[in-house]
């Protein structure tokens, strides 16, 4: 039989990301992708894999799932969130993300609410047994292509697996984490139509603070504050966008285009998030609040690069865990050493 | 889907002009309108780094009158692929691959061009005038956005030029050729727009199985051929059971109307 993850509950918009489909965005194909590309290179790592596997996504509340696999291993990262495994008489076992977890055959796991961010990435040992679409196997939900039959996870689907079992090793652990930066300000560079807006509208945005709205996705996060006034009008010959692009549509509200964004568009763009700063772009939760600083190009390359030194060390502080008894569920159950049961009917974590 | 054109020139700038988006993309523009000759130069520019493949350099994004060129800033910077883009502006033109001609089949009847009676009454024409007006000249193929495959066709005559509908469609079907702005687009699937629908092609213009995937490129040309509403089904009965082949006519490059 097809090794297979069974998906009990979807989450909440739980969908196959890579590193995303370049290359086709002059025939109109977005690049879609991780949202925290950081965080899927955590996760393969923890697993085993190529940085760029192809993984799942979960924005806000993550998915239930049975090992249909002899065996297979998983790592979250992105989050502090657990893990809850279930371990006999249905009890529910809390494991740490940003650690690798073997599962056996019939075996459930849950992701509950995300405590400390929007999105996360679950990754699997081996992959995800899909067809690749243009060197991706990213999900664009809007065009229904990619990833598993184009859309977000529901449930009743059966994710088919490369690999019927896990590999027989130790478990791998992540001592570090990459730097988040809670509370500071993202940083962008003016541009590439900040000369469509006012003086007034630079200085707003540059120092009010604005709110993360409901509407948010992964297309872009739309941002309520003080509007930001143009110039001469909000119509431009449509042009290039890129991930990180704060566009201003007449209403003079601004929308950061994240990675599932149109390939061109005809509203002006203020100000371009550095690449050293998108990671945490999709982290964002509606209501908080976001504020911009400016720094030059070649400051953003500098950032860039220090950042990818950070992530690197981030990655080397994967090792095997010290001490991966406790990651067997089922020996835990048997030794009677579980600090983190969890009733099944806790009614705050079945509300998916 | 927003305007193509801006109004007014507000900068004194010389073109064309560097223009950077954040770290990971350099946009030549070479103007701020549409306009055939800018995006001419904007298409040689983008054979050119095709050609030359500067290191770094990840995708180019060839739009109205302006290139976006994507590189990988762990790779590259801003001030070496301005260096690589100046330089392959400033040596002879680049041969653009020439471009392509398709004969698109449309039917401009009923319930297909919801719009035709209005964008006539609006322009003082007939209805036959208008459909005469969009099959007359060959349009050019500006770029290809809003969704995967969709081409932006231009120009229209002066006479269908009209601004865009005043409240957009929330949904418009697959096929569906709509005018504005002096414009002419294709939906390839069905979308949202708030252009002025006058038909419909049974030619699909975006297969996820095709490579590429789009039917059109930049730089192609595009002449609109009305058929009635019985050859237009037969036609998109053809499409549905995978044999109705489109093949376009290549242009030689001394040909009227191509960018080389």
């Amino acid at each position: 039989m097809t090794p297979q993850l069974l998906v009990d509950q979807p989450g909440l918009h739980t969908t196959v990301q890579d590193f995303g489909r370049t290359g086709h965005q002059a025939f109109g194909v977005p690049v879609a992708g991780a949202l925290d590309p950081e965080a899927l290179r955590g996760a393969n790592r923890l697993v085993g894999n190529p940085d760029g596997t192809a993984a799942l996504e979960i924005l806000h509340a993550g998915p239930a799932i049975t090992v249909a696999a002899d065996s297979v291993r998983i790592a979250l990262a992105g989050t502090e969130t657990t893990i809850d495994v279930a371990g006999q008489n249905d009890a529910w076992v809390s494991v740490p993300a940003w650690q690798s977890i073997r599962l056996s055959h019939g075996q459930r796991v849950r992701i509950g609410r995300l405590v400390d961010t929007a999105c996360a990435v679950l990754a699997i040992e081996g992959g995800l047994d899909l067809p690749a679409w243009l060197g991706s196997r990213s999900t664009y939900v809007r065009a229904g292509m990619g990833g598993f039959r184009g859309r977000a996870l529901v449930a009743g689907d059966r994710l088919p697996l490369f690999r019927s079992s896990s590999t027989d090793r130790q478990e791998l652990r992540a001592a570090r984490r990459p730097d988040i930066a809670p509370g500071t300000p993202v940083r962008v560079v003016l541009g590439p139509q900040d000369d469509y807006f006012t003086a007034a509208a630079i200085d707003t945005l540059l120092s009010a603070a604005y709110k993360v709205s409901a509407q948010s996705d992964r297309m872009g996060l739309r941002l309520e504050g003080p509007p930001l006034a143009h110039l001469d009008g909000a119509d431009i010959a449509s042009d290039g966008i890129v991930t990180g692009a704060i566009q201003v549509p007449g209403a003079g509200l601004p929308i950061l285009l994240l990675n599932d964004h149109q390939t061109s568009g005809g509203y002006p763009k203020i100000a371009t998030v550095i690449s050293a700063d998108l990671p945490r772009l999709g982290r964002h939760r509606v209501g908080e609040m976001l504020r911009f600083a400016a720094v030059s190009v070649a400051e953003a390359e500098d950032l860039r690069r220090a950042r990818d030194v950070a992530l690197t060390e981030v990655l080397d502080s994967i090792t095997p865990a010290a001490n991966a008894g406790w990651l067997d569920p089922a020996a835990l159950h048997s030794e009677n050493l579980i600090s983190g049961v969890v009733d099944y009917s806790r009614p705050d974590d079945t509300d998916l | 889907m927003p305007p193509p054109a801006a109004s007014t020139d507000i900068l004194p700038d010389p073109f064309p002009r560097f223009l950077s988006s954040g770290d990971t993309a350099l946009i030549v523009e070479f103007g701020r309108s549409v306009d055939r000759t800018l995006n001419e130069r904007v298409l040689e520019l983008d054979a050119a780094v095709r050609a030359a493949q500067p290191p770094g350099v990840v995708e180019t994004i060839p739009t109205f009158r302006s290139l976006m060129v994507v590189y990988d800033p762990l790779v590259t910077r801003a001030a070496e692929v301005r260096s690589a883009l100046a330089a392959l502006l400033n040596t002879s033109r680049a041969a653009v691959v020439a471009g392509r001609r398709w004969r698109v089949p449309v039917c401009y009847e009923g319930d297909l061009a919801p719009d035709l009676e209005a964008v006539a009454k609006t322009t003082g024409l007939s209805l036959g005038e208008v459909v005469a007006l969009h099959t007359t000249p060959v349009h050019h193929v500006y770029m290809i956005g809003f969704v995967a495959g969709l081409p932006y066709l231009g120009d229209l005559p002066t006479a269908l030029a009209l601004p865009r509908r005043a409240s957009p469609r929330v949904r418009l079907p697959a096929g569906s050729v709509a005018i504005a702005m002096g414009l002419t687009v294709i939906y390839p699937v069905e979308s949202p727009g708030g252009w002025h629908l006058i038909g419909n092609t049974p030619v699909t213009l975006f297969d996820p199985g095709r490579m590429p995937p789009a039917l059109m490129a930049p730089g192609d040309q595009v002449v609109f051929e009305m058929v009635q509403r019985d050859v237009f089904d037969d036609m998109r009965a053809a499409v549905v059971d995978g044999c109705f082949p489109i093949a376009p006519e290549p242009l030689a490059p001394d040909q009227p109307g191509t960018t080389a």
